[in-house]
């Protein structure tokens, strides 16, 4: 079958198709049809027909190109891709990073590049979700005892799709690249990585099966028929004030009390058993901006003037890969006060590099950013994430 | 007296999306959507007994041809009090926008052509797809949540639109197109996700218009 596209000149012409159309023996399946001079006609036209359609047009001197040399081509490759990213999904060996994947699919690969890369990577868990799912963390180490570790979480708001895909895109990069980058590997040769890529596993699956723009927890509510907390409106930093809502079907409910939250209190008590993070990075989307402390208040934080210059250069890293801009500024100036957030907790307890990252896009596509997208923001992603942990290796504090 | 912003302020960059919003439904069309690429400048205007006036100079981009920009000049006036009343905004655009007849019109007459009325879901869908012939419907929601966003925005609101839910051509006697459509604003503050139902009146000749429109109940959802 091929697909023709019909350039017509005059009214004349019009008829003339409009006449072809009317022929049922011809089987004609028009894409576009004729209709005025001023569009062309796509039509189309099963093999049988080909040579006879062909012969009308040229003898009435219409003009017309072929769109679709071989409709049947493009099907069979259409279902041959298909068929083989379906493939490349089941096999064990080849983890499409560029789609968007279930959590037990994401947990499959966490067991995967544990075992793949077990020389530097093992897999811990710091507790339960709410519905009794385990919170995984990938320990990246070459060993040591207690090194200064950095910490990154992604998917603490479920409907961020983009953040957990890129996390663990950012695994496999830490844990293929050892020995082959050299500033990885002397960032890994003293300092531990940590990395949580699920952060609230129970509203992921949520936003699979029911409510893709699901962002809290799935925690019930006493005395609501609303489901769920914030978990970026539950940390333990000016708690209760501006900026979280107190209402339970409110998508920023900040919870009953502080560290309500099992998905919250299981990376707090990490944190504080480790007692030697020195940087804490969270993914969120969308925005495309760059984040230090404070949310809970619009005052500066001390170390403003270092955290602003490493996050203007850590976004430059970023832009440096396919121009993507992302604006640096504290999150009070930038988007909003909001207290109980995760970084403003990480920054008064003592880790002074806190950096929260708003990804793609900037709303075209918001939440639902195409997965043909998730590999090229991932990697601009990792380049801001690497100038932050190169500068938090060189300045031991 | 004027007080100048810096253009990643949240205030500025509150009242440039509402602005962009506005100049979308404005000048927005199946086969164009503009969109907010940049905040060059902002200033705002305290006025006693009025209210609050934005200056903004703003960079917007082609939707679907991301190298193409145009400069625009907006201003926003949030009223003082009755918040009823939607924001004034006045823009100016620098330079022509990409003509876009023939795609207007191919798909005004691929529509007008369909034997039976048009029916969508979930566009994009959870993985961001959206196929090609869903794009002009798409960019419709777009120009016309513009005009949504605009009657319903307050200095505390940022509106995006999240996705269109669903939408049904109704049959019309006359040339015009009409489209039902359910779609989610996402509300970047609260960070809540609000259906909203719009009727959408299209022409290639006559622009956007949304003839009714209003929010639904969130567990409209669940």
């Amino acid at each position: 079958h091929q697909v023709l596209r019909i350039k017509t000149r005059n009214e004349e012409e019009v008829q003339k198709l409009q006449l072809l159309e009317s022929l049922e023996h011809l089987e004609l399946d028009f894409w576009i049809n004729p209709s005025t001079p001023a569009l062309p006609v796509d039509v189309r036209i099963p093999a049988n027909s080909v040579q006879a359609v062909k012969a009308f047009l040229e003898s009435h001197g219409i003009e017309y190109s072929i769109l679709i040399e071989d409709l049947q081509v493009v099907l069979d490759k259409e279902k041959q891709d298909m068929a083989y990213s379906q493939q490349r999904d089941r096999s064990s060996n080849s983890f499409n990073y560029g789609t968007y994947h279930s959590l037990d699919s994401i947990y499959a690969e966490l067991d995967h590049l544990a075992s793949e890369y077990s020389n530097i990577v093992s897999k811990l868990q710091i507790g339960e979700s709410y519905e009794k799912r385990p919170l995984y963390v990938l320990k990246f180490s070459t060993g040591g005892s207690n090194r200064p570790a950095i910490w990154i979480d992604a998917g603490i708001h479920s409907r961020e799709w983009v953040t957990q895909a890129s996390a663990i895109w950012i695994a496999k990069k830490i844990a293929s690249n050892y020995g082959k980058d050299p500033s990885l590997t002397s960032l890994l040769n003293k300092m531990d990585v940590f990395l949580l890529t699920v952060s609230n596993p129970d509203g992921y699956v949520f936003t699979h099966t029911t409510n893709r723009m699901w962002r809290k927890t799935r925690s019930k509510n006493q005395g609501s028929r609303c489901v769920g907390v914030d978990p970026n409106r539950n940390w333990d930093a000016g708690f209760g004030g501006p900026g979280a809502s107190n209402n339970p079907c409110s998508d920023s409910y900040r919870g009953p009390s502080a560290n309500s939250e099992v998905e919250v209190k299981s990376v707090v008590n990490f944190i504080k058993n480790h007692g030697n993070i020195r940087a804490f990075l969270t993914l969120h989307s969308y925005s495309q901006l760059l984040m230090y402390p404070y949310g809970y208040k619009c005052t500066e934080p001390a170390d403003y003037a270092e955290l602003d210059a490493l996050g203007r250069a850590a976004a430059s890293s970023i832009q440096s890969l396919y121009g993507t801009t992302f604006t640096v500024g504290s999150i009070c100036t930038t988007i909003y006060q909001a207290s109980g957030g995760s970084i403003d907790w990480s920054y008064d307890y003592g880790i002074k590099y806190s950096f929260a990252f708003e990804l793609r896009d900037t709303g075209r596509y918001g939440f639902l950013l195409p997965a043909s997208q998730i590999i090229p923001t991932a990697e601009e992603t990792w380049l801001g994430l690497k100038k932050i942990m190169e500068h938090v290796r060189d300045n031991p504090y | 007296a004027a007080m100048e912003l810096p253009s990643s302020h949240y205030s500025a960059t509150r009242a440039a999306a509402l602005a962009a919003g506005y100049v979308c439904y404005r000048r927005g069309s199946p086969g164009r959507g503009l969109a907010l690429r940049a905040v060059r400048r902002a200033s705002r205007q305290d006025i006693d007994d009025v209210g609050h006036k934005y200056h903004l100079e703003l960079v917007l981009e082609d939707v679907l041809d991301k190298d193409s920009t145009v400069n625009c000049t907006a201003e926003v006036l949030y009223h003082l009090g009755n918040k009823n009343i939607a924001p004034a905004v006045q823009f100016t655009i620098e330079g022509e926008l990409k003509n876009t007849d023939e795609a207007d019109n191919i798909f005004y007459s691929r529509i007008k052509s369909l034997e039976k009325e048009l029916v969508a879901e979930n566009i994009p869908d959870s993985h961001g797809s959206v196929s090609p012939e869903m794009e002009p419907i798409r960019l419709l929601a777009q120009v016309a949540s513009g005009y949504v966003i605009w009657q319903n925005s307050t200095e505390n609101t940022k509106f995006q639109l999240a996705q269109i839910k669903h939408v049904k051509q109704v049959k019309r006697s006359d040339d015009c197109l009409e489209f039902d459509y359910m779609i989610l604003l996402h509300e970047m503050v609260s960070q809540d996700i609000i259906p909203w139902q719009m009727t959408v009146l299209w022409h290639p000749q006559h622009g956007v218009q949304v003839t009714q429109d209003s929010c639904q109940p969130k567990h409209a959802l669940e």
